[in-house]
């Protein structure tokens, strides 16, 4: 298994009032983001744990691109990866973020 | 098309949605409370010896929440997760539920089973689970609780699972369901493909799907692939299930005898049907699930009083 | 030890246990003047649908007599049967229904004692030795979830990788230390010691929760169960 951490700083804070969501599971070709509000102004980390070794660049890049698109300022990310694809992690991240900053739940 | 038809049009497969949106859906709205969620990080101890990745939540999501305005208490199997199998974790949670509701003894629990059976990679753990969820269940419906377990995910319910499935006060379960001990491919590798050919569909689901175990008393509700159905369902069978007692388990005893009795013979799921009195035994596959209700309520072959 | 050995062991003033078809049936004596039911699997029969409803049929048999006694269950089996016509017929129901009554001889008070003399597996050991209260074995019993060979099919691993694996967990492997140091099994009896002595002074204890989760965390071999499940437990029963 390989680990991963990233911090970053966005360019706002996430919006919305949910303390957390999760979303996709862990399975061949998926993954699982559990997403937390607990940082502080507009920072945010994203956290990897992946049975597929060697990914570390790729990640470090769908990981900051994510960060430029969608600004999680104030959120943790933490990925369970069963093995997905760039463009499946960059869905779900998107997902995450997307969950919670609806209203309602 | 009327308005109720068309709203059940709207309702999400059951096949296709995950443990959390079962949940999330079935319950009233924004009623659901987890217990020990995925933020709580309580992963497998034993899935990293393999390198084998977790999730959060081991698998299953357990909780509280409300059906109809009454509480109750749910758990739901992921089974795209290591096939919704058992293991520490994930069977602790459902062994901890039904102790609760042990002790609580008017709510009742929903299991949303979705499970291939014990997770191998946690074996003797998994198998432990079993037996402790086991009399967890027993001692629950002792106090009154009633347990009523939902079948229809892609992982089926196989092994400790099928083994739980029939210590529910009842079942509901649907076309996809699949409810069994050994799978079809254990029974092919064991026994040869002339005993059971794994690969043939419409076998597996003559022999172990959700019409033949409707039919054949085994499940006591079925319901279309709508998680709006299966909420139908559950409310129908809470009410309905009967209590746990010796006088229940004669009559289970005599039920199981008289099913050996009258099929002990029969080769195939076809051959039950057309003992039963079914017209076309070779149309069941393929009734529509509205037919097929009527075929199997005039059947009546699950005696409600002997789960 | 043989299961004529075991029994003359248990009953050495004698018993009226039969086997027929693989299962056993009867009663003996206890050291307290008591009498034991006895079921049973025997020459590592599958469990199928008929042996299934034949044991439970002695479990109910005995309730309806108002037998409050204890109930022995003699264990070597091998898994439950395999077979298109089992599953077919319900296989799930059967051992499900054996197992429930079982339990529900134990609340009832029949303290249940499962004796693992030979080997049993996956739902056959769910439905018998794991469905009693108290749990002993024989040495060289050989309970298993699975056998290696076929876990190392279905997980892809070579066996020599799940062998060397199976050295640093006690959580998978087949085994009677193994399914000990889990919780499954309370102890390993002691067959150069009388076995009627020690059953005896197993009926002796007092009646228990399932506290399975809780050996098993003693001993170190499922090192979350017991806590997972009064965690959940105590949050299910907070007022909403």
């Amino acid at each position: 298994m390989e680990t991963f951490s990233y911090r970053h700083k966005a360019d706002r804070r996430s919006t919305g009032s949910r303390a957390q969501a999760i979303v996709g599971v862990v399975a061949s070709g998926n993954l699982e983001v559990l997403v937390e509000r607990i940082l502080p102004g507009t920072e945010c980390q994203v956290e990897v744990s992946t049975p597929v070794t060697g990914f570390g660049a790729v990640w470090e890049a769908v990981i900051a691109d994510f960060v430029e698109r969608r600004s999680p300022g104030g959120l943790k990310l933490s990925i369970n990866d069963g093995g997905a694809r760039a463009d499946t992690v960059a869905l779900r991240l998107a997902q995450a973020v997307r969950v919670i900053e609806e209203e309602g739940r | 098309m009327t308005a109720t038809s068309f709203v059940r049009h709207l309702s999400p497969s059951w096949y296709e949605s995950s443990a959390r949106d079962r949940v999330r859906i079935l319950l009233d709205a924004g009623t659901f409370e987890e217990f020990i969620g995925p933020e709580q990080r309580e992963t497998s101890p034993h899935l990293g010896i393999f390198d084998l990745p977790r999730q959060f939540d081991d698998g299953i999501v357990v909780g509280r929440g409300r059906l109809d305005g009454k509480p109750a208490f749910i758990a739901a199997q992921e089974g795209r997760f290591m096939g919704g199998a058992f293991g520490e974790v994930h069977g602790a949670k459902l062994t901890g539920l039904l102790r609760a509701a042990r002790d609580a003894r008017t709510i009742p629990v929903l299991i949303l089973f979705d499970t291939g059976g014990v997770r191998l990679q946690e074996a003797n753990a998994g198998e432990l689970a079993i037996a402790e969820i086991m009399r967890a269940l027993i001692e629950a419906r002792r106090a009154g609780a009633r347990v009523i377990g939902l079948i229809g995910g892609r992982a089926g319910c196989y092994g400790g699972g099928g083994l739980l499935a029939g210590c529910c006060s009842a079942l509901a379960v649907s076309e996809h369901g699949r409810i069994a001990v050994s799978g079809p491919e254990v029974i092919e590798t064991n026994r040869g493909v002339e005993e059971f050919d794994s690969r043939d569909r419409g076998l597996v689901w003559r022999t172990m799907g959700g019409k033949n175990r409707r039919l054949i008393g085994g499940a006591d509700a079925f319901a279309d692939d709508t998680i709006d159905s299966f909420r139908a369902a559950a409310l129908h069978l809470i009410e309905r299930a009967p209590a746990f007692g010796l006088d229940m388990l004669k009559a289970e005893q005599a039920r199981l005898a008289d099913r050996l009795e009258r099929f002990g013979t029969c080769a195939d799921g076809l051959d039950i049907w057309k003992q039963q009195g079914i017209a076309d035994a070779t149309s069941v596959p393929a009734m529509s699930t509205e037919t097929f209700i009527e075929v199997a309520n005039r059947i009546e072959e699950p005696r409600h009083d002997a789960r | 030890m043989t299961l004529a050995e075991v029994l003359a062991s248990l009953f050495p003033a004698g018993h009226d246990v039969v086997q027929a078809r693989g299962l056993l049936s009867g009663s003996g004596p206890l050291n307290d003047g008591g009498r034991v039911t006895v079921i049973g699997v025997a020459d590592r029969t599958p469990l199928g649908v008929e042996e299934a409803l034949s044991l439970a049929g002695h479990v109910l048999a005995g309730l309806e007599k108002g037998d409050d006694g204890p109930i022995l269950v003699l264990i070597d089996s091998d898994s439950q049967r395999m077979s298109k016509r089992d599953e077919l017929l319900g296989l799930n129901e059967f051992l499900a229904h054996l197992a429930k009554c079982l339990i529900h001889a134990d609340m009832q008070g029949c303290h249940t004692v499962g004796l693992l003399y030979g080997h049993t597996a996956a739902g056959a050991f769910i439905a018998t030795a794991m469905a009693t209260r108290s749990l002993v074995a024989l040495p060289g019993a050989a309970p298993a979830v699975m056998d290696l060979p076929s876990m190392a099919r279905v997980t892809k691993l070579p066996i020599d990788i799940l062998e060397e694996k199976a050295r640093s967990t006690p959580v998978f492997a087949p085994g009677l230390e193994n399914l000990a140091r889990t919780g499954a099994v309370l102890a390993v009896w002691d067959e150069k010691r009388s076995l009627a002595d020690q059953l005896q002074a197993l009926l002796d204890q007092p009646g228990t929760d399932d506290r399975r989760d809780r050996l098993g965390k003693e001993r170190k071999g499922r090192p979350k169960a017991a806590d997972i499940a009064e965690r959940v437990h105590d949050l299910a029963l907070r007022p909403q």
